[in-house]
Parts: structure tokens; C-alpha cells; sequence
């Protein structure tokens, strides 16, 4: 499949958001977030507008971007329509939230809000997954794993960001280190058995049953001389040795070293300033890697029409 | 509304005889004319004429090259739109411009709805969507909606355009719902399949099966070849042949 950067901008910065805006208003319930005040404000801020230029941004994949507000009234068998949404609605408590902390007033009332908050993040990221799950056509989207995987990239890179946040407010980030450092095994973990099970099928479909007669040798002529959109959209390939660059890449940069960095910083509690930014941009990284990747690695069975032998 | 009806009323649909079709491209030329002045107008062309020409059709016709126990040779095949009972190109569709329709289970685009996602596309297990750049969103077969109903068309007009313009009669519209209809009974009669049956979309469009060539081919009595005595003279003939005919 063809990676549309808007669509891997959209994907990441919006995951990193919900998923800092998760931790946020979880620690904000539980009452043990080290940022208080102007510093929460700050950090609501953050995740709101990287959801915000992740939404946007969206919104440049389209062909008619001023019709996206139709894109809400499907959600009854629409992924895409769900995640929208539930994108939306997320922004009722999360946006209440923030006025509360803007204004300083504290009360029972915002501890419904995040949990609201908390709930519509986690909502709007399963939503994205699930638009590439749903797709039976493409093996390596049609896959349990993929919005689990969504999940907990959403989940590592908000943990870090909330690290970092607390970090660069002076506070003591062991224990966002520590939660986004769990976050990223788990997030890791679950991309690598992704991967070996990606690579241990081969496609269920092949030329035969596409063209239903079997014994489909080769394609003789095709029909058109020059790409058309449906190969130039689904017949996007990197070859394989990339691939095993790219994701040798993705581990080390999303993975290994902010997980070392982490490390560090939750068993020693020192350097969190310092560390904590180069963490969050090797993830970060990391993270359009794997997402770039999460695209061309996809196989779609239309291009079974067009040479390929299994899908 | 991108929940699929429950039932239609008709099934509308193609039948695509790959024994007869010669691959003459004049379905796909048929369908771009008339549908770049119909319902989705215009299908748009990019450098149509330039070194790297690409446009949005709704019919494409491959050629293989098939062998098994039954057949061997090269299939045209022409690939378009199928309307599956059970679309996912529609259920996907996060606006509601992809629907299909209760009444003659034809699946089409609103133009005026579709936001250019690309979704049903990416849905679609046939290729069978192509994205307009030019004018932002989502074209694909109507059956010629705009024509099948036209009253203002000649009656034997009243079909798809691609059907109307095949030179071997190897397209057939109609109702595949009926079970009496021309187009189910020569589903029946032929072993008409489903493409990619695995994928559970239920295509509404039937292709029929290359026949087997040995049924119809006629059989000739081929003189046996002299035999050879394997002499020098003869062998100075064949190479005086072959240098001669190289």
C-alpha cells in the first residue's frame, strides 16, 4: 500500500496525543500527576494540539476536505466513521478539562471529565486501528494484533511525552519513566510477534482464485501501458532487504534507545531533562519508521490481478 | 446510508464469457465514452497524450496465460465493478456516498458526497475503484445506471455500454436475482463462478469458463512424414534447407 505522509503525520502525532491525554487524565483520577496548575494546563495543551495537527492533517488525504464534516454520520458500520466520532466527542471533556485547569477552578467535576477524557482516547485509537483491521483484503492489516499494536504505540509515545513534560517542569520523572519504559516493552514486544507472524503466512489468496480458473501462468498483456491508481495506490512494494533495514531501524531508534534512556532515568531519577528529549525524538523516529513501514509492508489482493501469485 | 439492504429487489448484473471474449479493449472504450458524459462525469484523463498517461476507468481487460488439465491458452479478462450482495467498498464508507441500492442491487458513488478517503478502494478485493485526482473523489461502474432505465434511448440502447459495444456477445446484462432469466440460466448451463469466492463479498457478476479446446476443435488427419533413411545425401539436403532458410 502507498504510505500517504499525511495519512503516517495523522496516525503518529494524533496516537502520541491520545495517548499523552490518556496518562494525563488517568494520573489526574488517581491524583498522583506531578504537574499542577500551569504545568497541567501545559501538558493538555500539548496533547490537544498534537491530536489537533494529527486530525488536520488527515484531513490533506482527502479529495474534498470540505466535505469531511459528512464523514460523522456512518458510525453505524464505518470505522473511518466512528473514529471521527469518537475524535470529536473526545474533545467535549478533554476541551472542558482544559478550561477548568485554565480558569483554576478544581472540583468533583474533573474527575469525571478525565475519566471521559481518558476514555475517548483510548476509543479514538482503537477506532484507527480498527479501520485497518477491518480490511480483509490486506493480510498484514487483517490482523488481531493491529489495534493493539495502535494501542500501545499510542500508549509508550504519550508515556513519554508526559516524561518529558515532567521532566522540563522540574519534577521528578522516575515514575513516568518507568510507566512509559513498561509501555514501550510491551509496545515493542508486540510489534516484533506482529512481524514474525506477518512473515510466517503466506497470503490465503492467489492468482487463481482471483481470476477463477486455475492455473494462471503469468499476465501476457496488461491493461493499460503506464501505472494506473490502483496500482500506483495498492501496488506499493519495498523490497524485502529494506524492510529488514527499516525494521532493524524501528527497533533500534523506537525502541532500544529510548527504552536504555528510560531506563536510566528511572533507576537513577538524574539527567531526566536531558535524556528525556533525545528520547522522544528517537522514538519519535522511530515511530513515522514503523508507520511508513506499516504501509508499504501491506499486500493488497487487487494486485493479484497484475502478476502477483499470492496476497 | 452505508449499511447494506437487507435484500434487493433485483439483482443487476453482468456475465462475462471468457471463452469468447477476444480482448478487443471495445467494452473498456465503450465505458469511458459513455460514462465521461454520464452519471460520474467526467472520468478524468492525466497527460493523456504525454509519456506517462494514467486516467480513471471503469473497465479493464487483462490478458493470461492459463494452464491446467482443461485448458490451456490465453484468457482475456475483463475486469470491472462485480456489485457484491455483501460490499464492503460500502460499509467502509465513512459519509454515506457509497451505497448500494435496494431496488436493483446496483453499487454506486454520489459524486456530490464522496470525500476522496479512498477507504472503498482500499476495501475493494477486485481493484475495481479508481480514484479521480482531478475532481477529488470516488469513480466506478454505474451498470450505466443512465442508461439501463433511459426512456429516451432506442430499447436495444437501454443496456450497459459495454455490453452494447462487445463484437463476440461475450457480455450479458441482466437480472441474476431471477433464476429464469437468460443471464442465471447461462450461469447454470456453463458453470458460471464467482471471482475470488474466498473473500465473501458475494459478487452479484458471473464470468463463465474458457470450454475446453478439444470439445469443438475439429479433427484432421495428418499425413505421417516419410520416412527418414538417414542417408548423406539427404542429410546435405537438410543442411542445403536450413542454410538456405536461415
Amino acid at each position: 500500500m502507498h504510505p500517504a505522509y499525511s495519512v503516517i503525520l495523522f496516525t503518529t502525532a494524533s496516537g502520541a496525543g491520545y495517548g499523552l491525554l490518556f496518562w494525563l487524565s488517568l494520573a489526574h483520577v488517581i491524583g498522583v500527576l506531578p504537574l499542577a496548575g500551569w504545568q497541567f494546563l501545559v501538558a493538555i495543551c500539548s496533547a490537544l494540539a498534537l491530536i489537533t495537527l494529527g486530525l488536520l492533517s488527515s484531513t490533506f488525504h482527502l479529495g474534498r476536505p470540505e466535505r469531511a464534516w459528512r464523514a460523522f454520520s456512518q458510525w453505524r458500520s464505518s470505522w473511518l466513521s466512528r473514529e471521527g466520532v469518537a475524535a470529536v466527542a473526545t474533545y467535549l471533556p478533554a476541551g472542558l478539562l482544559t478550561l477548568l485547569s485554565l480558569f483554576g477552578v478544581s472540583g468533583w467535576l474533573s474527575l469525571p471529565l478525565a475519566l471521559l477524557s481518558a476514555l475517548g482516547a483510548v476509543a479514538t485509537v482503537w477506532c484507527t486501528g480498527m479501520i485497518y483491521t477491518s480490511l480483509k483484503t490486506i493480510r498484514q492489516w487483517h490482523h488481531p494484533l493491529v489495534p493493539w499494536i495502535y494501542l500501545a504505540l499510542a500508549a509508550s509515545s504519550g508515556a513519554l511525552l508526559l516524561c518529558l513534560l515532567i521532566a522540563f517542569a522540574g519534577g521528578t520523572a522516575r515514575g513516568a519513566a518507568t510507566l512509559a519504559l513498561l509501555a514501550l516493552i510491551g509496545a515493542g514486544g508486540l510489534k516484533w510477534l506482529y512481524w514474525r507472524r506477518i512473515d510466517a503466512e503466506t497470503g490465503r489468496f492467489s492468482a487463481d482464485m482471483a481470476i477463477g480458473i486455475p492455473g494462471v501462468q503469468r499476465q501476457l498483456d496488461p491493461p493499460h501501458t503506464r501505472p494506473n491508481y490502483v496500482m500506483r495506490e495498492m501496488g506499493y512494494q519495498v523490497a524485502r532487504k529494506h524492510a529488514r533495514d527499516l525494521r532493524r531501524m524501528v527497533l533500534t531508534w523506537g525502541f532500544a534507545v529510548p527504552g536504555l534512556l528510560l531506563a536510566f532515568v528511572a533507576v537513577t531519577g538524574g539527567l531526566a531533562p536531558v535524556l528525556a528529549p533525545i528520547a522522544v525524538m528517537s522514538a519519535g523516529a522511530g515511530l513515522v519508521v514503523e508507520r511508513w513501514l506499516f504501509f508499504a509492508e501491506a499486500e493488497h489482493v487487487a494486485m493479484l490481478y497484475y502478476g502477483a501469485e499470492r496476497a | 446510508m452505508t449499511t447494506l439492504p437487507t435484500r434487493t429487489d433485483k439483482k443487476l448484473g453482468l456475465v462475462i464469457d471468457l471463452d469468447i471474449c477476444v480482448g478487443c479493449h471495445a467494452c473498456v472504450t465503450s465505458c469511458k465514452e459513455w460514462n465521461t458524459g454520464g452519471y460520474s462525469a467526467p472520468l478524468t484523463d492525466y497527460d493523456p497524450y504525454g509519456a506517462d498517461p494514467d486516467g480513471a476507468w471503469l473497465n479493464r481487460v487483462h490478458t493470461y496465460e492459463i494452464a491446467n488439465d482443461h485448458f490451456t491458452g490465453t484468457v482475456h479478462f475483463p475486469r470491472s465493478c462485480l456489485h457484491c450482495e455483501d460490499a464492503a467498498c460500502v460499509t467502509v464508507c465513512p459519509t454515506g456516498a457509497s451505497y448500494k441500492r435496494a431496488e436493483d442491487g446496483i453499487v454506486l458513488v454520489n459524486p456530490d458526497t464522496c470525500i476522496g478517503c479512498k477507504l472503498c478502494s482500499w476495501a475493494c478485493p477486485y481493484g475495481a475503484r479508481e480514484y479521480d485526482h482531478d475532481q477529488g473523489v470516488m469513480k466506478k461502474c454505474t451498470l450505466c445506471v443512465d442508461r439501463i432505465y433511459n426512456e429516451t434511448l432506442p430499447e436495444e440502447d437501454r443496456t450497459p455500454a459495454c455490453v452494447r459495444a462487445c463484437p463476440t456477445g461475450a457480455r450479458a446484462f441482466g437480472d441474476l436475482g431471477d433464476p429464469d432469466s437468460t443471464v442465471s440460466q447461462s450461469v447454470n448451463d456453463r458453470g458460471g463462478f464467482d471471482l475470488m469466492a474466498e473473500m465473501g463479498y458475494k459478487p452479484v457478476n458471473k464470468y463463465l469458463p474458457p470450454r475446453k479446446g478439444t470439445d469443438r476443435a475439429p479433427v484432421t488427419n495428418v499425413a505421417p512424414a516419410p520416412e527418414q533413411t538417414g542417408s548423406p545425401i539427404e542429410k546435405l539436403f537438410a543442411w542445403a534447407d536450413r542454410a538456405l532458410s536461415r
